[in-house]
């Protein structure tokens, strides 16, 4: 679908929605974003003045990870309603035929999400300084959810008598079992290291799931906006704080922490902002599992391309970067 | 034969113009997956040159890990004189077994202490850097300060 055909099919859309008549101006797709797609636009509504800038997430096609748009639609607004800062939603168009996938409209923030520009930008200098702690206060307050008043029962529960880093463990170990097309053998380490090192059940909470620099919209006075939900489930707090430290999402900066933070301080705020004792080694643990989860995810990607379901030279050229993320396993295991 | 320039002289030229020709003229979003493209480019250019060798030395390595474990599951492991085969499909086809082995061996706890434990993270550690001597050769510098 063309970009012009699409905002045609947006605009009708949007009419039917708010029944009265919309323009829309300005879409374009914005950059990144290997699972879904995320379109930028100026929509004028019935009796409103002004244009509002809008965003539209759209699945591109079949993919290989679960996301479902409609989910991702709840947990932002129950995200919101708890405190959290993240883009207040709209419309949910479940009917895939109206722009030919599933998607959601929500507000645009103003900010940026590239992981380069945190690191190196002067502008962004003082944002490098304080977004750890804003960082370790924002997940403590995801954590603080409550799931079942916020109508969130469709998440993805530790399965009973497992606990949740056995139930995650397992997820993934079945989703690298169905996926990859060739035998990872660090990957094997990784899952044996992780089956024997479980840590001990703790608190069950709302787990973002793919809480990182990438999926942080920032300006120069640190975060704006926490993005990407569709991986959120329930589970172990810590899952967050480990996957934080994952060395992908340091993008070449020096520090643990999105480049840019010590562990220390992202455990501090947590625990400053009530996210309740934080256990290093519990957050090794999560950290571990973390960079076997992006292992697979990398081989996911590449086994969608390799299907012919998506033809994204991105998702291709992530199978090869599963060795940047073995290396790192085989650094992380004793 | 052909004439040069060689294949790999040809990858070089596109992935130059790929790089300096191109990327200016397009804007952020393109400009992205023509880096991609790119960089993809300067892998294939890599494993064209060292892949072969590569995969010998890592068919060598699991041969001797084999035996290892042959040798304490008391079984034949007369692997001495082993050469890897010459044709490279059937090459990777027999490092696609062996790693599998390795996988299995691994997945039933083979690999959990002992000298075992040490040769096969020996032998991970040497494989996951030729790895990303081919697939970010940049990454390893970067860990190995």
């Amino acid at each position: 679908m063309t970009a012009a055909e699409l905002s045609e099919r947006l605009a009708s859309y949007l009419t039917r929605a708010t029944g009265g008549a919309v323009a829309i101006a300005g879409l374009r797709q914005l950059p990144g974003g290997a699972s879904r797609e995320t379109w930028a636009f100026e929509a004028t509504l019935a009796g409103e003045p002004q244009p509002r800038r809008l965003v539209l997430r759209r699945d591109p096609g079949p993919t290989s990870v679960d996301s479902d748009r409609a989910h991702e639609f709840q947990i932002l607004r129950a995200a919101r309603a708890s405190g959290v800062p993240v883009p207040e939603v709209y419309w949910l168009g479940d009917d895939p035929e109206a722009l030919g996938a599933r998607f959601f409209i929500m507000e645009y923030v103003a900010g940026e999400t590239l992981a380069r520009r945190l690191l190196r930008d002067a502008e962004y200098q003082h944002a490098r300084g304080v977004m750890t702690a804003q960082l370790g206060a924002i997940l403590a307050r995801i954590h603080a959810l409550d799931t079942t008043v916020q109508g969130l029962d469709f998440l993805a529960a530790p399965r009973a008598g497992r606990g949740a880093a056995q139930t995650e463990v397992e997820r993934y170990e079945q989703l690298y079992r169905g996926l990859a097309p060739e035998p990872h053998p660090v990957i094997e380490l990784a899952l044996r290291w992780l089956e024997t090192h479980l840590p001990a059940p703790g608190r069950e909470t709302l787990v973002h799931g793919d809480f990182r620099i990438g999926n942080v919209l920032f300006d120069a006075d640190g975060v704006r906006a926490i993005l990407d939900w569709e991986l959120a489930h329930r589970g172990d707090p810590l899952e967050d704080l480990g996957w934080m430290c994952v060395k992908a999402w340091r993008f070449g900066g020096p520090l643990p922490v999105g480049g840019v933070g010590e562990r220390d301080e992202l455990f501090a705020a947590y625990e400053q902002a009530g996210g309740g004792a934080v256990d290093p080694a519990a957050v090794h643990f999560w950290e571990l599992f973390g960079n076997m989860k992006w292992a697979v995810i990398c081989i996911a990607q590449a086994r969608t391309f390799l299907d012919g379901g998506v033809a994204s030279l991105e998702l291709a050229s992530l199978g090869r970067r599963t060795a940047e993320v073995e290396h790192e396993l085989m650094r992380l295991i004793d | 034969m052909q004439d040069r320039p060689t294949t790999l002289e040809l990858l070089a030229a596109v992935r130059d113009f790929v790089t300096r020709d191109v990327v200016p003229t397009l804007d952020a979003r393109r400009q992205f997956h023509a880096r991609v493209a790119a960089n993809v480019l300067a892998i294939v250019e890599r494993e064209l040159r060292d892949g072969d060798a590569q995969l010998r030395e890592e068919w060598t390595r699991l041969r001797t890990l084999c035996a290892v474990a042959a040798d304490r599951d008391g079984g034949p492991h007369d692997v001495d004189d082993d050469v890897p085969p010459a044709d490279p499909a059937t090459l990777r086809a027999a490092v696609v077994a062996l790693n599998a082995d390795l996988a299995a061996r691994i997945r039933a706890g083979d690999a959990d202490h002992g000298s075992f434990r040490a040769a096969v993270l020996h032998h991970l550690r040497a494989t996951t850097d030729d790895k990303l001597r081919i697939a970010n050769p940049g990454y390893l510098e970067e860990a190995s300060r």
